[in-house]
């Protein structure tokens, strides 16, 4: 064998994916053309953007804030934004007072259509173990101090419920467009483990 | 049932260490396994609970050290073999098959 793929021995998970993914197509269980658009769309399509036009979108209109805060679902679904790992959306709003955080303590459950496929952080044990026992110092972690006399409330997700936080609108903001505002939401404000971003 | 994926509150698991900037997929295996899995699921070849049931039955030892999509591809080597959809032998053969071609 010559061909140019075969410039180095593959390690074993890439020897067993590659088997694995051989089977399936050559059973007609999947077919590659499906595989490389659904890799397509979460690498280069879904993500946090999606979640920064609804809190933009939020901070600029109240009763779409109110709205969102009701029903989850239906308001992100109204931006378009819906679909697989996101079918039960709910959503936490940050205030002065009240800190929220969120997790998946069993698995790796994330809201997708809003914020695409979660880091490699979330998904570990550090993280999920630690959060729900010490959610000030995994906080600290991230460089985010939050005041004693900020509630921190701590939200797992499951299979079934996923959670987005609203971050608060940062100050300096008045009269920005929800397109400048969403510049200022970061994936992490929408996890909880960060706030958005002052104004330049 | 309880598990080692029954993680909150564990102690001792170290530091959380956020990487900065990171991509989508970390290698190129990690971009096809999740492609497949997704597709797969599509398909109707398992539901989302036997898929979570194949990871949280791969004892602590190799669910602590292993990464998230090598659960994913321990999951689906099982769950597509109970359901029925492949057999350990096939999967076998293919790679040895592709571990010769690539050697």
């Amino acid at each position: 064998m010559s061909s140019d793929h075969h410039n180095r021995p593959l390690s074993d998970v890439e020897l067993r994916v590659k088997a694995l993914e051989s089977l399936l197509t050559e059973k007609n269980l999947i077919s590659q053309d499906t595989v490389d658009s659904l890799i397509d769309t979460y690498e280069n399509k879904i993500g946090p953007r999606n979640g920064a036009a609804v809190v933009a979108k939020a901070w600029s209109d109240p009763n779409y804030k109110k709205r969102l805060l009701e029903n989850g679902s239906e308001a992100i679904a109204e931006l378009g934004f819906s679909g697989v790992q996101g079918e039960d959306m709910v959503v936490v709003e940050n205030t002065d007072g009240v800190h929220n955080v969120v997790v998946c303590t069993l698995c790796s459950c994330y809201p997708w259509p809003t914020l695409g496929l979660p880091p490699v952080w979330y998904k570990a044990a550090p993280y999920r173990a630690r959060v729900v026992r010490d959610p000030r110092g995994v906080l600290e972690e991230f460089g985010l101090t939050v005041s004693d006399d900020t509630e921190v409330r701590v939200w797992d997700s499951n299979a079934e419920l996923r959670y987005l936080v609203l971050p608060e609108r940062p100050e300096g903001t008045d009269g920005m467009s929800e397109a400048e505002l969403a510049d200022l939401v970061t994936r992490d404000s929408m996890i909880g483990v960060g706030v958005a971003k002052s104004p330049a | 049932m309880n598990g080692i994926h029954d993680l909150g509150g564990l102690d001792g698991l170290g530091p959380i260490n956020p990487e900065e900037n990171e991509p989508i997929f970390h290698d190129d295996w990690e971009r096809r396994m999740f492609g497949v899995m997704i597709a797969c699921f599509a398909g109707g070849n398992y539901n989302v609970d036997e898929f979570r049931h194949g990871i949280e039955r791969m004892g602590a030892p190799a669910y602590l050290n292993t990464t998230y999509y090598e659960h994913w591809l321990a999951s689906l080597e099982r769950v597509l073999v109970e359901n029925g959809k492949i057999t350990a032998e096939e999967l076998a053969a293919k790679k040895a098959a592709l571990e010769k071609e690539y050697s």
